[in-house]
């Protein structure tokens, strides 16, 4: 557990031809500080575009890495560990960082510096995570960032007296302007030479000799003295969790130490944070200057309006309906553009290869397949943009702050709100959005749910079916039936998506209830380029991860589709051949095979079929459809070919096999069944990623299957019961 | 007869005596500051009522009534 600082006297007299430099390893930096200091524009001006984003393995805490080079050539590799307001580890960000600080983290050593990132404008608060790190024994460099935000708020820090009280080297930055960062990097050469940082501050005699026996047992446990200083203090108001766990003697010297310094009329629980903002008090009264009046800032106006009592919601909702406005009609061209680069591709490639199964294959597999997610990327791009700009410019802590009361009657935290609503566009920006819920169990019931608002891949099965099926009649005088129809269908799924949350957050999810202590930090305008960055990161792993599951399915179903040949009749129609190869493939026979499964829905073997060849994405639905009653797969839910053939379509016995009932019921299993690999995709990666991902996605396609099995089968048998038969 | 935060109206300030309630909770509360002696303002109330939002050593918290209800101040 000591820091071994990686002395140069072991390299002389190595390899005389080669410099230091060389035979130095990699330096390793470390940013950390609080949320919206500028951690990630400072990391982002270091690094430049080069950065690598994973997960810390078996959470998901995003861990950003980068590097950048040194003038000798050599690289420095920066890790930006996430925003936290301390070292406690009440969260599993604030433990991810606290590990990785002290090098117990499974494949990370411990950095060689470490750059605190500060906010000037908010020094006193920023203050307290920087005296828990300056004990750990790591050479550190404070970034006092964001000094110009200061300045225009009337507050100068004294860096250099900074400086002095904290003895580590302090450089002011800007990081949205890139100033200081040069002076930075040279800091950071220098900190390994530099003593090493400790506690400033004396604890009071009753506090110092109560936590003396808890440092030596971890001392004992192999930590760094000063580490365990700081380890003893954090353990008067916490249990030894994580990596404190199973120290033998630890909560025994720790209780010991509470009862004493309660006997000598301290509360063990708040007298860490009093010792360090006593001190910080002292630090903040020798370095903080305020000029000017402070007047009521430019957050506090807008607040006055953007959470008013009645003006606030009212924004907020009117803020959506644009959202969702914009992203219908923005991403329309876009799509119908993606859609003819698809076909246009499909058609190249059509005419470059001869006619048979590897044209099939490339055509109307891997093309038709890749196209149907990629159909979506427009949507989903739209999506990101208006969530990064909503995180950028601060006003997503204040819609979670308006929803919260209505998001806490199931359970669940406001900051849920806005990945459900995405839900509504497509669950993938909504799933991915869900990050910024810190509680896992309330992120992991998040993720479950999101599924089921219906998003826009739905919205060609419902056209289809209710335009062939439920006529357009007038209801109440203003409404129409079809209308109703489709509004039923969304809000049976966000009903579902509320009640299964509450149930999950009761049951398998359940855990004390969860604080919700937010900061609502300032309004800022949102910088372009960090802004483009985000989405397109987030974009381009949605298309990794969905595009390479989507293109080995597609190819499978396709094969199953293809597969064995049918000798088809000659002189019939295309369509007809279609038919006649489909019903004849494995798929077909599939679909024949499970008709006894979905015959107590309702459906007979065709729809089987269109079942089975949308696990992929739902809209592939309509596609089969076509391909199945012969008019083709270019068939589109508004097909009149299509919508004819479903009416005119009657089985032996003559009665029609599609009535409304059986169209409703395939809506409402369509509403809650999870038909979308690159939700599953992503499902996967945001619950931990590996086996645990794999487990979590696989449970919520069960559940979520066997929901809509039961409200389908629900639906088809009451109906019959109630009389709607034909 | 102590008061806590919840009793405190928008726009009005007092000053943390304790903090209590769950532990998690109450340890974010102090690391974030609210100790005995911080001066802390309740700026305004939740549209639908809760949760609440404060302003603390220059910053603004929001927090829910179940949270603030173990803020004791004097
Ligand atoms: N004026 C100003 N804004 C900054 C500075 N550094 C970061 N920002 C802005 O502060 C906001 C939060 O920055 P970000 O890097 O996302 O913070 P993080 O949460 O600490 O990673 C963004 O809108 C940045 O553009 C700075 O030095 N000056």
């Amino acid at each position: 557990m000591e820091n071994s600082s990686t002395g140069s006297l072991a390299t002389t007299g190595l390899a005389p031809e080669a410099g230091p430099a060389q035979l130095t390893s990699q330096l390793r930096v470390a940013l950390i500080g609080n949320p919206n200091t500028g951690k990630s524009t400072l990391f982002n001006a270091l690094t430049g575009m080069r950065q690598r984003v994973g997960n810390y393995s078996g959470v998901t805490v995003e861990r950003v890495e980068g590097r950048y080079r040194r003038s000798n050539g050599t690289a420095v590799s920066v890790l930006d560990l996430p925003g936290t307001y301390s070292l406690s580890a009440t969260s599993p960000d604030e433990e991810i960082a606290l590990t990785v600080l002290l090098g117990l983290a499974p494949d990370l050593p411990a950095p060689d510096v470490v750059v605190l990132v500060v906010d000037a404008s908010n020094l006193e608060r920023n203050l307290f995570v920087v005296s828990q790190i300056l004990e750990l024994g790591l050479p550190v460099v404070i970034a006092l960032n964001q000094v110009d935000t200061a300045a225009a708020a009337g507050i100068r820090v004294d860096s250099v007296e900074l400086a002095m009280q904290l003895q580590v080297q302090v450089v002011e930055t800007v990081a949205t302007k890139g100033q200081g960062i040069d002076v930075l990097k040279r800091a950071i050469e220098r900190a390994s030479a530099l003593p090493l940082p400790e506690r400033s501050f004396e604890l009071p005699a009753p506090l110092f000799r109560a936590v003396q026996p808890v440092e030596a047992v971890l001392v004992q446990a192999g930590f760094h003295p000063s580490t365990a200083a700081m380890e003893a203090l954090r353990l008067l108001a916490i249990a030894p969790e994580g990596h404190l766990a199973g120290i033998p003697g630890l909560e025994g010297e720790a209780e010991r130490a509470r009862t004493a310094l309660e006997e000598a009329g301290y509360n063990a629980r708040a007298v860490e944070a009093e010792v360090r903002y006593g001190w910080i008090a002292e630090v903040v009264e020798a370095t903080v200057h305020r000029f000017g009046s402070a007047g009521s800032s430019r957050t506090d106006r807008i607040d006055a309006v953007l959470l008013h009592r009645v003006f606030g919601p009212l924004i907020f909702l009117l803020l959506m309906a644009i959202v969702f406005q914009s992203i219908f009609t923005w991403a329309e061209p876009l799509m119908t553009a993606v859609e003819g680069l698809v076909g246009g591709v499909g058609n190249l490639a059509g005419s470059a290869l001869p006619e048979g199964d590897l044209r099939s294959l490339v055509v109307d597999g891997v093309i038709a397949g890749v196209g149907s997610v990629v159909i979506f990327l427009p949507q989903i791009v739209i999506l990101f943009l208006f969530i990064g700009f909503l995180e950028a410019t601060g006003y997503m802590a204040r819609a979670a702050f308006i929803m919260d009361r209505f998001m806490r009657g199931v359970g669940l935290h406001g900051r849920s709100f806005i990945p459900m609503l995405s839900g509504y566009a497509c669950a993938v920006p909504g799933i991915m959005a869900t990050r910024t819920i810190e509680n896992p169990k309330d992120r992991l019931a998040t993720i479950m749910v999101v599924p089921l608002m219906s998003c826009s891949a739905r919205i060609p099965v419902y056209t289809l079916l209710i335009g062939t099926f439920i006529p357009p009649i007038a209801v109440a005088g203003i409404f129409n039936l079809q209308g109703l129809t489709l509004l039923a269908m969304y809000f049976l799924g966000t009903a579902a998506a509320l009640v299964v949350a509450g149930i999950f957050k009761k049951t398998l999810l359940k855990g004390p209830s969860q604080p919700m202590i937010m900061e609502l930090p300032p309004y800022r305008l949102p910088n372009l380029r960090s802004l483009l960055l985000t989405v397109s990161h987030r974009a381009g792993l949605f298309l990794r991860r969905a595009g390479t599951i989507i293109f080995a399915l597609t190819i499978v179903l396709w094969a199953l589709a293809t597969y064995p040949k049918t000798e088809v009749v000659a002189d019939v129609t295309d369509g007809a051949a279609q038919e006649q190869q489909l019903a004849g493939s494995i798929l077909g026979r599939a679909g024949q095979a499970v008709e006894p499964i979905v015959r107590p829905l309702g459906y007979d073997w065709k729809i089987g079929v269109s079942i089975i060849s949308s696990f992929a994405a739902r809209e592939v639905f309509v596609a089969t459809m076509g391909t199945i009653y012969g008019v083709g797969s270019d068939a589109d839910e508004t097909s009149v070919a299509l919508r004819e053939q479903l009416l005119a379509e009657t089985d032996a016995a003559g009665t029609p096999v599609y009535t409304p009932l059986i169209a409703v019921s395939l809506m409402v299993f369509y509403v809650f069944a999870m038909m979308c690999v690159s939700t599953n995709a992503v499902v996967v990666r945001e619950t931990g990623g590996g086996w645990k991902g794999v487990k979590w996605a696989a449970f919520q396609f069960l559940w979520m299957f066997v929901l809509a099995y039961s409200a389908a089968f629900v639906v088809y048998r009451g109906g019959l019961l109630l009389g709607f038969a034909a | 007869m102590s008061r806590t935060l919840v009793s405190i109206q928008p726009g009005e300030s007092a000053r943390v005596a304790s903090v209590g309630g769950e532990a998690g909770a109450a340890r974010r509360l102090m690391d974030l500051g609210l100790i005995r002696g911080t001066p802390i303002r309740v700026v305004r109330v939740a549209p639908l009522g809760d949760p609440i939002e404060v302003s603390v050593r220059g910053f603004m918290l929001s927090l829910r009534r179940a949270e603030a209800e173990h803020v004791v101040v004097d």
